[in-house]
């Protein structure tokens, strides 16, 4: 791997930019602020499935998170908040309860991490992987892939449903 | 420097868990607490592509995390129309205010 000394540069260059973005959604008191730091979150993730030589997947976290929920939360915020409440929205009901839970389940996840042995396999060539997961949907996992396609025509459908005044009336 | 390897995506899938969690248990505010869960979504996936590159010689990662981003999606359609009904019904949309099914 001495071809790839930049690597380590940008990795944690988006961590960064990932961490800090999901601190600032966690502890931002304005929603609207904490809306616009999970964009950050969201692109430096898609950063690091590309690290991860997972270029269909990045292509997909910016067209269906950053293009379609982000812009969905943000139209939500926006028809929701008035001016005077956006900054009382994060008045926690405890935040020393969240806290401990967080410390707990944290020293959980540091343990997992440390001890756990997990199965290797040598990095193989960061190849295009649209080939691979296109077999995959159409062989082994065809029918978990068109269950997907009437989840969504069931979401879409009871989002209409839910927020049409004269259809739930 | 340290080789990048699993440990450090592991880190960050951890961190952007335990932001998300706070988020989650914090917030009141109900579109909050639905990007606390996206947060959550998206910590799982950074683990599933993490595994899928080094320990794993197949695709199923990958399958998994559209998966995951699939589901997001409709989470959020759903989650959203719901919390802008609560928002029709009792012009607030804090979570502890919202507490009968029926007025």
């Amino acid at each position: 791997m001495t071809e790839i000394s930049l690597f380590p540069i940008v990795f944690y260059a988006l961590a960064a930019v990932t961490v800090v973005s999901a601190l600032g959604v966690a502890f931002s008191n304005n929603i609207f602020y904490s809306a616009i730091a999970l964009m950050g979150t969201l692109l430096g993730a898609a950063g690091l499935y590309v690290m991860l030589a997972a270029d269909f997947v990045a292509v997909v976290q910016i067209f269906v998170y950053v293009g379609g929920i982000l812009v969905l939360t943000l139209f939500a915020i926006n028809l929701t908040s008035r001016i005077g409440d956006v900054s009382i929205s994060n008045r926690s009901l405890g935040r020393f309860p969240a806290f401990v839970a967080l410390a707990l389940s944290g020293g959980v996840m540091v343990r997992a991490i440390r001890e756990a042995s997990w199965n290797m396999v040598e990095v193989r060539e960061a190849v295009p992987t649209i080939n691979g997961i296109g077999n995959a949907f159409l062989t082994e996992y065809i029918l978990p892939f068109e269950l997907a396609s009437l989840v969504l025509l069931a979401a879409l459908v009871g989002a209409v449903v839910l927020s049409r005044k004269e259809l739930r009336d | 420097m340290m080789e990048i390897g699993l440990t450090h995506f592991l880190v960050v899938g951890a961190l952007v868990f335990l932001a998300g969690m706070f988020c989650v248990l914090t917030r009141r505010n109900a579109i909050g607490i639905l990007m606390g869960v996206e947060l959550i979504l998206n910590s799982a996936n950074i683990n599933y592509l993490a595994f899928s590159r080094y320990s794993s010689m197949s695709y199923d990662g990958h399958l998994f995390a559209i998966f995951v981003i699939m589901l997001a999606a409709a989470e959020a359609a759903i989650g959203l129309a719901i919390v802008l009904g609560i928002y029709q019904t009792f012009h607030t949309i804090d979570v502890e205010a919202t507490d009968t099914l029926r007025l």
